[in-house]
């Protein structure tokens, strides 16, 4: 930890902001500056692309970023997902190839986990990974893999071992997507969306230097971006700091970027309920004028509220580096609660015009697409169902689920 | 104890609490038609469709099965059944969410003009319905989403031995495709109830404009009418209208949660299915007490919603007085059974239960937007207290 003051830091990031922001460079050559001195990541190890600085001064930099109008470093889609996982576990070789790319944008990363036959049940993959010559040999199938259709690379796990307990026998891989053993299918959702994928592997190969950690730790490695993951879906909009002027050629370059990158995204501040909307649609549609509305806006609002700052005690306690108590593991379970209480008050507000979506139903057909995409929310990331069995067995210290699956995987009963 | 609970009467004007014999024969043969009919390959088919429908398909359900026709009387071209009847109808269509114009054309066209019509008119329509030959449809709601009849803002204007109508309709169930659109309208200076009435309006007439509506449950399409000077008759006369609207609504309300509890039931099989089916930590998912507990309560708020919507139709089909509060009472109820067990059936699903290849969302989409039609649970739950007086 460094033990600069806010001030100190304030100046230092003013003044490499004044000899090299400069909105007419070219978007990675910028971003590439950003990782080589720090300013980028700045909660970062020193030695990988940050500045070793704690939580509440790197929101400093993020300030005087904001500013003078900066762009930040890539951060949309599974990529910081990636590199916690490689920060925590991954060789100095890996974390020099990738991380940098993660965060100049260069690279866009999928997840590999969940399989037709394991999704909450992940370490019960089936996919098979086997060393031949310099190259483990992937065969198998993944699916839900968000973004698999833009990605260079992907957090794969994969079988290596058949016979041993099934959390033992899995790997912790990063394969590259776009080669001939990686076939990528679209697959459209409820709501006609297609930003999932199903994704086939046919003797796709993985080079041996990226194997992340060790044989048979692939289950431990996977918790680890999966407790990121948690974490992030905890509901929590990121407070935009966009002041400063917005124009030049990076900008341009920033919005076509983050276009594309945000292109399977697009619905997901529908699923979450837009809670956002509530007050306004009340108001335009005079529906807050019925005492019984009122109550159920404020019933609504209360939840989104408490579940606000249920997530910011966790994340006020984590960068403060103090454990986080039990709020950790009951944001993304609040999460599923407020989009679902979004969706109801929702069609209480909108009334018959609920039947409609399209350009001619309310509000250009959002409020369709929430009914529509709320039900994703309990499931992906983890189901309410096991966040529930989380909390439970590791938060209230219950005794444990009896357990059907242990020994040799190869004798586990599976789908 | 309701009055018509009592053991004294006959059992004619009796609430039943089993189906007849006959009735459970109607109902396995409608079954197996619709298993046969519509898959939900055809569902698909179908919803991609502007018309909605498949001609041959709605044939056979007339010339196989009468059902346009199931509750209309054989004095006009009918088969002279009620109430339950139509019930077991529209709940098994719901069930296999069959895409035909039969809540339009049935339950609300043919409806209206029994509630509304003169003998005369309703032997020159009803035959028609009753024989497939012709669709209808009722337009009462106007793009404010309104479900009373006081609501009407179109305007009817006598012209000759006719009218003219001048306003706009949305949320018409089939109005693209219907024949004949059974219309709410009120006389010039007229105000809330009163001076509202029914008009049967062509289709095809001059100064009709209909269109097709995107809406959230492709399997039931929704058109909005602009009537411009549109040539209109009087439906029976225009001291009752608002009381014939009414009566159709409430007997349309319990005609939709018997359909509710139908597609219900469905989601509850499919989930139960599924949780004995998919195996997930080496054991059937439906081994999980979570997943228990989830499925018994389904099954409880199901046969709850069943029993009100069964209730409410036998009621209605005696003329029980209290049958239009029990109308709001079915519907509020199979509104949220129906909602939950899509919800959970998604749920228990996983990621499948949210892709478009799985078939659940196209219940989910349908128990969304019967949620509102005809009014939302807690219009419904209004209207309850207010017809129970309290
Ligand atoms: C929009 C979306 C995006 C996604 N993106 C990705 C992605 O990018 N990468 C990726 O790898 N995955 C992704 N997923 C997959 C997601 O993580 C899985 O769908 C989820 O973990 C559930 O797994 P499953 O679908 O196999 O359902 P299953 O695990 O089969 O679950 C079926 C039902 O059983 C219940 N259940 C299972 N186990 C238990 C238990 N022990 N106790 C009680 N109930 C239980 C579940 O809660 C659920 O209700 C995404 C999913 C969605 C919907």
């Amino acid at each position: 930890m460094s033990d600069l003051t806010e001030a100190e830091v304030r100046a230092e990031v003013r003044q490499w902001l004044a000899e090299n922001w400069d909105p007419d460079m070219p978007l990675v050559e910028w971003r590439s500056k950003l990782a080589d001195s720090g300013w980028g990541m700045p909660q970062w190890p020193k030695e990988w692309y940050g500045r070793g600085l704690p939580h509440a001064l790197a929101r400093v930099v993020e300030e005087e970023m904001a500013n003078v109008g900066a762009v930040g470093v890539a951060r949309s889609g599974v990529r910081l997902l990636a590199a916690a996982t490689l920060l925590e576990h991954g060789s100095d070789l890996q974390k020099k190839k990738f991380l940098r790319r993660i965060l100049t944008g260069e690279d866009t990363w999928c997840q590999f986990f969940s399989e037709p036959g394991s999704g909450s049940d992940l370490a019960g993959a089936t996919t098979r990974a086997e060393l031949k010559g310099d190259f483990w040999i992937i065969n198998g199938q993944k699916v839900w893999t968000t973004s698999a259709h833009h990605a260079d690379y992907g957090l794969l796990l994969a079988r290596t071992d058949w016979d041993v307990p099934k959390h033992e026998g899995l790997s912790y891989f990063i394969i590259e997507v776009k080669q001939p053993g990686v076939e990528v299918r679209q697959l459209k959702q409820m709501n006609g969306y297609a930003s999932f994928n199903q994704v086939f592997f046919t003797d796709a190969k993985v080079p041996q230097e990226n194997l992340v950690g060790r044989v048979g730790e692939g289950w431990k490695i996977a918790l680890t971006t999966l407790a990121h993951e948690r974490r992030l879906a905890d509901g929590l909009q990121p407070t935009p700091l966009k002041r400063g002027a917005r124009v030049g050629r990076i900008h341009a370059e920033e919005r076509i970027e983050t276009e594309k990158a945000n292109e399977p995204y697009k619905w997901y501040p529908q699923r979450a309920g837009r809670v956002d909307l509530i007050i306004e649609r009340a108001k335009e549609t005079g529906a807050n004028k019925d005492p019984y509305v009122r109550q159920e806006i404020a019933k609504l609002m209360i939840l989104a509220k408490s579940a606000e700052w249920t997530a910011r005690r966790a994340r006020a306690a984590q960068q403060q580096g103090r454990p986080q108590g039990p709020e950790g593991s009951l944001g993304k379970l609040a999460a599923s609660h407020v989009a679902r209480g979004c969706s109801r008050v929702h069609t209480l507000i909108t009334g018959t015009a609920a039947m409609l979506s399209g350009p001619e139903s309310p509000r250009n057909g959002i409020i369709a697409e929430i009914l529509l995409s709320v039900p994703a929310v309990s499931i992906a990331g983890g189901t309410d169902e096991i966040q529930r069995n989380i909390i439970a067995e590791r938060v209230l210290g219950l005794p444990k689920e009896p357990r059907f699956d242990t020994g040799p995987f190869r004798n586990v009963r599976r789908n | 104890m309701n009055r018509s609970d009592e053991p004294g009467l006959e059992p004619r004007r009796r609430i039943q609490f089993a189906f007849t014999e006959e009735q459970e024969q109607f109902r396995s043969t409608l079954r197996r038609f619709l298993t046969d009919r519509s898959p939900t390959t055809e569902v698909r088919r179908l919803m991609a469709t502007d018309q909605g429908y498949d001609e041959t398909v709605w044939r056979q359900l007339t010339e196989e099965l009468g059902l346009p026709g199931i509750h209309i009387p054989e004095q006009f071209g009918g088969a002279g059944f009620g109430m339950v009847e139509l019930c077991i109808v529209t709940e098994e269509l719901g069930r296999a969410l069959l895409c035909a114009p039969y809540f339009s054309t049935a339950v609300l066209g043919a409806n209206a003009i029994l509630n509304a019509g003169t003998d005369a008119q309703k032997s020159a329509l009803l035959p028609k319905i009753a024989n497939g030959s012709c669709l209808a449809t009722l337009a009462i709601t106007e793009p404010a989403g309104d479900w009373d009849p006081a609501a009407v803002r179109t305007i009817a204007i006598a012209d000759g031995g006719g009218y003219r109508l001048d306003g706009t309709k949305s949320f018409v169930v089939d109005g693209h495709i219907a024949d004949l659109l059974v219309t709410a309208a009120r006389l010039p200076d007229s105000v809330g109830r009163q001076g509202v009435a029914l008009f049967v309006v062509q289709a095809n007439s001059d100064g009709v404009q209909r269109r097709l509506l995107q809406s959230i449950d492709p399997t039931r399409k929704i058109a909005r009418i602009e009537f411009q000077q549109a040539y209109a008759s009087l439906l029976g006369n225009l001291s009752d209208g608002a009381n014939a609207i009414t009566r159709t609504l409430d007997q349309a309300a319990i005609a939709l949660a018997n359909e509710m509890v139908g597609g219900a039931q469905t989601m509850l099989e499919s989930a139960v299915s599924y949780a004995k089916l998919r195996v997930q930590f080496g054991r059937p998912i439906g081994s999980f007490q979570a997943i228990k507990h989830k499925l018994a309560d389904m099954l409880l708020e199901v046969e709850l919603a069943k029993s009100a919507a069964y209730y409410a139709a036998q009621a209605a089909a005696i003329d029980d007085p209290e049958w239009p509060a029990l109308a709001c009472l079915a519907k509020a109820s199979a509104s949220e059974a129906y909602l939950h067990a899509a919800a959970e059936c998604i749920q228990i699903h996983g990621g499948i239960g949210f892709t478009w290849d799985n078939d659940t969302h196209l219940w989910f989409k349908r128990a969304k937007s019967s949620e509102v039609f005809l009014g939302s649970p807690n219009y419904h739950r209004e209207l309850l207290m207010q017809r129970w007086g309290v």
